[in-house]
């Protein structure tokens, strides 16, 4: 039997070592029928394109909350491309500003999601990301 | 070019991808797997199992980084964790525990959800390792979910099963019930600097003397023979030029992941059982029930879809109401049925 399950790797990069909102969307994402990986923490980029070429998934998720944002999430969607995963989408989690918002959506992010997010926002979105 | 031939040509990217498609066992990893046989057969597959917390995924971590620095050999990790019974979702974590091996492209890491599969194991998981044999993996790791009693699935796909234990987890009665032990190869002892170990390796060395007279006794054209050997741990029995198959005797060996003590030696004893199975038979043996299985489920599966081609829903809903009102029995119903294909 056929079973498509929508796969994402849930991803720390950076050295902040506050991955509560990290696991909170891996069990939001997990209660919704998705299969999620989780890397841990403290990952290169590097380190994240690798897993996502590995685990074939749709979409990655970042949590960033050291402010690192624009450094890190353009570098990562740089590999995704250098690897040929031009499919997988991206979103993020974390603490970012506003002013970065409109530039991380035009890089091809997916989707922002900053403190007091709604989990059921972030599922519809992934859904959304995914099939489109 | 096929996806099977680029995998064949070492594309990672394809080789994702089609682990994705067999693993969704669709028509297109079908056909790829069939394209694949003819290259498998060459990968030593070790299997990895025991309870949750046991310290499986370091475990495969630390005996990765050994055969990347010691022997240079390609390695594939197939990570299996349980999917949601109520969702069918899944957090897969074992990466978290193989980050020293990130960056190494002769390492490929894959985490499966287990998918309502109850073995230990998804259903798809011998098909994956098919696909990373062919690849030119020369170990494929398959790392189990969190093992109770029964999840003894692996050893079927395995050529080499570890069963990796941690001191504190049960008494001697624990280790002389039937199932998950008995499947070891090797036991694997995780975690030996916590108190306890003495009485772990006690229990698990009483199992084993249990399990494993120093004497056995063969029919042999009707008459009993006696065959005397001595094994000693981690060696075949004195291969003595009698009817005889060598025993293996699983050894007991201490480790401690985190720091990657006694992993030299765990390879080590990995390395005599690959050389126990091809010696005394058993690597063909294995491989033929492994096959074997593998044949009988696939014709099982394409007889239940003939079935349900063959014969009409109506006649189906007919008879089992029939056996339902006490009319027919269930057997007879079976027979009915069959004779519809």
């Amino acid at each position: 039997m056929t079973d498509k399950k929508i796969r994402v790797l849930v991803a720390k990069p950076g050295l902040d070592g506050h991955d509560r909102g990290a696991k909170v969307i891996a069990r939001a994402l997990r209660d919704a029928g998705m299969e999620v990986i989780y890397t841990g923490l403290r990952q290169t980029p590097e380190m994240i394109a690798e897993a996502a070429l590995q685990e074939d998934v749709d979409i990655v998720g970042l949590s960033v909350l050291s402010g690192a944002h624009m450094a890190l999430a353009p570098r990562i969607l740089e590999l995704l491309k250098q690897n040929g995963q031009t499919h997988v989408k991206v979103f993020i989690g974390g603490i970012i500003p506003d002013e970065d918002l409109h530039r991380l959506k035009e890089m091809g992010v997916t989707g922002v999601y900053g403190p007091g997010a709604s989990t059921e926002d972030i599922i519809r979105d992934v859904k959304v990301a995914v099939e489109s | 070019m096929t996806s099977a031939q680029a995998i064949l040509n070492g594309d990672r990217l394809a080789l994702a991808r089609l682990l994705t498609q067999v693993e969704n066992d669709s028509s297109v990893g079908r056909e790829a797997l069939i394209e694949l046989f003819p290259h498998t057969g060459k990968a030593h597959l070790i299997g990895v199992t025991g309870a949750p917390g046991t310290g499986k995924s370091s475990l495969v971590n630390q005996l990765a980084l050994h055969y990347r620095k010691v022997e240079n050999k390609k390695i594939a990790i197939v990570a299996i964790d349980p999917s949601s019974p109520f969702t069918g979702g899944a957090v897969l974590g074992d990466r978290v525990r193989m980050r020293d091996l990130a960056g190494d492209a002769n390492v490929f890491i894959r985490s499966m959800a287990s998918r309502g599969s109850l073995g230990g194991l998804a259903q798809t998981t011998a098909n994956l390792v098919q696909v990373f044999d062919a690849a030119g993996f020369d170990l494929v790791i398959i790392e189990t979910v969190g093992a109770g009693q029964s999840e003894v699935d692996v050893a079927r796909l395995a050529h080499t099963t570890l069963v990796v234990e941690a001191p504190g987890l049960g008494d001697d009665i624990q280790a002389i019930k039937a199932g998950i032990l008995e499947i070891a190869d090797i036991l694997v002892v995780n975690k030996a600097d916590r108190p306890g170990v003495e009485n772990t390796e006690k229990a698990l060395k009483s199992m084993l003397d249990l399990a494993h007279p120093t004497e056995r006794i063969f029919q042999h054209h009707g008459t009993a023979m006696r065959i005397n050997s001595a094994p000693t741990q981690g060696k075949p029995a004195s291969a003595q030029k009698t009817s005889a198959t060598p025993i293996w005797i699983p050894p007991i060996q201490r480790t401690i992941s985190t720091e990657g003590s006694g992993i030299d030696k765990l390879a080590d004893c990995i390395a005599k059982h690959a050389a126990h199975l091809r010696s005394s038979g058993d690597w063909v043996l294995r491989e033929r029930t492994r096959l074997e299985v593998e044949l009988a489920a696939l014709i099982r599966e394409s007889l239940m879809k003939r079935f349900s081609e063959n014969v009409s829903p109506n006649l189906y809903e007919a008879t089992l109401q029939k056996v339902i009102q006490r009319n027919t029995s269930p057997w007879e119903a079976a027979q009915i049925l069959l004779k519809e294909m």
